[in-house]
């Protein structure tokens, strides 16, 4: 037993390596949203300008699943996931929503007609208020919303494909049963 | 520049350098007209995580979004808000995160006491240690017994013969 009490400060140095190895692996920048599992804040936006997909609000949003996409013209990263957000668009597996993000109506609009619109209807946030009520601090950010009008998923950073068939895609799947 | 302006000119230098409460990210048109909603306001932001560059605080950060929360900060002070509840305001939005100054709960204990009790930990293992360690340097050795005095005044007296 005294012998043991050697190996104490080993597994205490184990123990905190340990901690510190898990904590190298995650990325410090990409926080936890605290608003999962909780109701979409309430809000209404008027439609971006020079497009005719309509304004958005939590009314439009709920009773539906839905991605409640956050992006802007200035956005790089926005242009990485968009191709994906055409594809599930066209698939029609889910309502998809745009929050445009502090941007320009005139640029939104020409991005959208240079690139395509996979939403239904986007909410144009120019001072980033409503942003703030879904806990935004980088765009783009992608919520998934049930039926119940609940954010049940929050990913920060583009969609990757991994993204999709591995955590999204199956979070829509287990929300249609 | 002339010999006579230089002094009046570090000396304006050094105030702005040192002066106290320097203004930093704020900018001129974010500022309440009350001053003492104003310095309310100052006091919030320096305790509210930008969660853009991460360890500054809204009133330092040049972010975007830390000039959205200082709007923000000072609409709900405006708006009749006490401290706490902008907060908890912010806190419903990004989480404890937000708070430069963790929340005290069972939760966080670790975090707020855990250096302290590590600290009295190793020093009770200190204590222990040269404790013991005196326990077992300090008692007199046995007297010897004839046999070895014997041998020792032997050893003492027994000159090599050289």
């Amino acid at each position: 037993m005294r012998r043991l009490f050697f190996l104490l400060p080993l597994i205490a140095f184990v123990a905190v390596a340990g901690y510190f190895a898990v904590g190298l692996t995650r990325d410090p920048s990409k926080l936890p949203s605290v608003l999962i599992d909780r109701p979409i804040p309430e809000f209404k936006l008027p439609a971006v300008a020079g497009t005719n997909v309509p304004g958005l609000s939590s009314e439009t949003i709920r009773g539906r699943i839905a991605l409640v996409n956050v992006f802007a013209s200035w956005c790089v990263p926005c242009r990485i996931e968009h191709p994906i957000l055409l594809r599930l668009a066209s698939e029609k597996r889910v309502a998809i929503f745009g929050i445009n993000y502090k941007d320009w109506h005139e640029d939104a609009a020409a991005w959208l007609g240079e690139l395509g619109n996979p939403y239904e209807a986007i909410g144009y946030d120019d001072t980033g208020r409503v942003g703030i009520e879904w806990g935004v601090y980088g765009v783009p950010e992608t919520f998934l919303i049930d039926r119940d009008g609940r954010i049940r998923f929050k990913h920060i950073g583009p969609i990757t494909p991994q993204l999709l068939n591995e955590t999204i895609l199956p979070a829509i799947a287990a929300l249609q049963k | 520049m002339t010999r006579r302006a230089i002094l009046p000119a570090l000396a304006l230098a050094s105030a702005i350098f040192f002066a106290p409460d320097a203004a930093r990210a704020v900018l001129p048109q974010e500022m309440l007209p009350d001053p003492a909603l104003e310095a309310r306001a100052r006091d919030l932001s320096r305790e509210i995580r930008c969660q853009v560059c991460q360890n500054q605080s809204i009133d330092d950060s040049n972010a975007p979004l830390a000039a959205d929360l200082r709007r923000l900060v000072r609409e709900r002070l405006v708006a009749g808000d006490s401290d706490r509840e902008v907060f908890d305001f912010l806190v419903r939005r990004y989480g404890d995160y937000v708070l430069l100054r963790p929340p005290m709960r069972p939760g966080t204990w670790p975090l707020w006491f855990g250096p302290g009790a590590l600290l009295i930990l190793g020093a009770a293992g200190v204590v222990v240690y040269f404790r013991r360690r005196r326990r077992a340097l300090s008692p007199a050795p046995a007297a010897l017994n004839p046999e070895e005095q014997r041998r020792v005044a032997h050893l003492l007296n027994d000159r090599p013969e050289a």
